[in-house]
């Protein structure tokens, strides 16, 4: 157990080790970085004494050890636009992306499980069919339009949810203030419906055909088969005996899923004016603002590693079969 | 979707055989239907890609601003008809879909291209020569896999700038993995197949074997990866030409059209949403049936997992 996560640790390290030199080589993919960072009317004595200031007329090896130790004290330099340590916009706007990543999550997950083991204890009917061609089409719809059509809809035409903005629930519960946390719950959760659905959907129907699959593989086993015989109800066996074992894909999946998911966020944020890193990062590439896209980019990359890290973690305690 | 064509396994194939199985697969779609209707989607979206520029009744770049905004069948300039409307510059959104179907399709195809070689060549070497050779590009593929891919291409793209070469670049790089570990699984056991060994004892180069023994054995389950890739690509392209990183803006794709309809969303221009995102569902939704067929087609013996 301790080798496992021990070995698993180190791994994680070496794949941010690699984020960070995979952003560096980023950085001088375009030539000097120094343009990057100067204005456009900038004169030949302005950019020299940026260059050095910046570091990029060292030697590229010095550099990258100069990146990584700033990095490592959340470092990324000034944001371009809005003269502040970039780390600090970034982490600013990290609990609304968190709030919209999880509610997502937890329609993607949630439901995912009801329609993938009605789809497989109904196979080949109506109900199959219908959550079937579902997924399927929800594998094919860019969330970004599917959040367009929602806010035509749903939004403009019936008016029934809200279409852009976000109440904060997650800012003042890290603040320690519940109360306004608690106060803003229903609201919050009302403003996350339809950018949550927009960007959980695809996630949604590719783990209802995962249950749906792993589900009947399951149905079909010999220990099914016994505790049917065993005289069991049916329902039962599907929750007790098949359920267990049909939905751990989905937990493995839960690891990926969240930065397939952040991938969704970070376009669906600008559709529904969501003030997360999505729509920073969208702002910051309009703008060339190079730190703060950086910044995000790394801080998701972390949280994702680390989410997975977590997962392994507990799927080898869910699954009794993981042996270590 | 990825670990059931893993395994995969097929027979060696024989070429006297091409007319009796494409019969085969004929007739297997007319039974499902659904990939019938597929089929014939992307034909018509690969005519519209080929053909679009003399089927477009206006210039797609030719802006008017007396007849901004013009709701879908409104009369445009010379007596013709806005069949889709007009953009909020005017130009004719029917036209701009058809020369994005060229746009959206080129990105898919080329990024498959570029990310297909580049993965089965690396997939081949693993697979093959095992040792370091398999380790490194393994470690550099789980890299890879360990942060989401769009931040990877959001990364790159705004220092490289966009446009339509580095996108398709990007793109690429972002597949390769995939085919990868495909390629090098199948590689791994066919290695010990007796035509492979056949082929080693009859003299063969390595260079011969791998390309001419082995390759066209890992083809059937590549094109079930690739039907799904295509799919998954354009998808990518349409969420980066949303963000403004695809291609300039006056080349029409699916996505700008999305990213622009943005700004007229709140005013109700529905046509300027509904037409392009319509285009891409239809055209990413026949990719996945046809790769869901295409894998039940190659291997019956799935078909019962769904």
């Amino acid at each position: 157990m301790w080798t496992f996560i021990v070995r698993r640790l180190l791994q994680s390290v070496i794949v941010i080790l690699g984020v960070t030199l995979i952003s560096f080589i980023s950085l001088q993919m375009g030539g000097d970085p120094t343009y990057l960072f100067v204005s456009e009317r900038a004169s030949e004595e302005e950019i020299q004494m940026i260059r050095e200031a910046l570091g990029f007329d060292k030697p590229l090896h010095i550099q990258y050890l100069t990146y990584l130790w700033n990095i490592a004290h959340g470092d990324f330099g000034n944001s371009l636009s809005y003269r502040q340590p970039a780390m600090g916009i970034v982490l600013g706007a990290l609990p609304a992306t968190i709030e919209l990543t999880i509610f997502s999550m937890v329609i993607a997950i949630t439901l995912a499980i009801p329609f993938g083991v009605f789809a497989a204890l109904y196979r080949g009917r109506a109900l199959d069919g219908s959550i079937m061609t579902m997924a399927m089409f929800g594998q094919s719809i860019p969330s970004f339009w599917l959040g367009i059509m929602m806010i035509l809809f749903f939004g403009l035409y019936l008016g029934w949810f809200p279409i852009s903005g976000q109440v904060p629930f997650l800012m003042p519960l890290f603040q320690g203030d519940f109360a306004t946390a608690f106060g803003n719950l229903p609201s919050s959760l009302y403003h996350l419906v339809l950018p949550a659905v927009a960007v959980g959907f695809y996630s949604l129907s590719r783990n209802s055909r995962l249950v749906r699959s792993s589900m009947l593989e399951v149905l079909g086993q010999d220990y099914v088969r016994t505790a049917r015989s065993k005289g069991i109800s049916e329902r039962a066996v599907v929750v007790n005996h098949a359920l267990r074992n049909a939905w751990l894909p989905v937990v493995t999946m839960i690891g990926l899923e969240f930065g397939f998911l952040l991938g969704g966020v970070v376009v669906i944020e600008t559709v529904f004016s969501w003030p997360g890193i999505g729509r920073l990062v969208f702002n910051a590439i309009n703008q060339r603002d190079i730190p703060v896209v950086q910044a995000s980019v790394i801080v998701l990359s972390v949280i994702f590693i680390a989410l997975n890290l977590i997962v392994d973690l507990i799927y080898v305690r869910i699954d009794p079969r993981v042996k270590l | 979707m990825t670990d059931t064509t893993d395994t995969l396994a097929l027979a060696p194939v024989k070429g006297s055989n091409l007319t009796r199985e494409l019969g085969r697969a004929w007739r297997s779609m007319l039974a499902a239907k659904w990939p019938l209707l597929a089929l014939l989607i992307l034909l018509v979206v690969i005519f519209v890609a080929i053909f679009g520029p003399a089927i477009a009744p206006m210039d797609p770049n030719r802006q008017n601003i007396m007849m901004r905004l013009a709701a879908p069948m409104a009369e445009g300039p010379n007596g013709s008809v806005f069949l889709m409307g007009s953009d909020g510059l005017g130009r004719d959104v029917f036209s701009r879909l058809l020369y994005g179907a060229r746009v959206s399709l080129l990105v898919g195809v080329a990024a498959i291209v570029v990310g297909g070689t580049l993965g089965v060549s690396a997939g081949l070497a693993s697979g093959y020569f095992g040792g370091w050779v398999d380790d490194v590009l393994g470690r550099l593929g789980d890299i890879q896999l360990a942060f989401p891919f769009i931040l990877l291409a959001i990364m790159f793209l705004v220092v490289l700038g966009p446009g339509l070469f580095n996108l398709i670049l990007v793109l690429g790089i972002g597949q390769w993995v995939t085919y990868h570990r495909i390629v090098r699984a199948q590689t791994l056991s066919l290695r010990e197949k007796e035509f492979v060994e056949a082929a080693r004892a009859m003299g063969d180069s390595t260079f011969s074997i791998i390309f001419r023994t082995i390759l066209p054995n890992i083809i059937a389950p590549l094109t079930v990866i690739m039907s799904f890739n295509v799919a998954s690509v354009i998808l990518a392209e349409a969420s980066l030409s949303f963000l403004g990183l695809g291609v300039p803006p006056e080349v029409p794709t699916w996505g700008s059209m999305l990213a622009q309809s943005r700004d007229q969303l709140l005013a109700n221009k529905w046509w300027l949403a509904i037409f392009p995102g319509l285009a891409i569902v239809m055209t990413v939704l026949s990719f996945n049936i046809m790769g869901d067929w295409l894998r039940d087609f190659l291997d019956p013996r799935l078909k019962e997992r769904g």
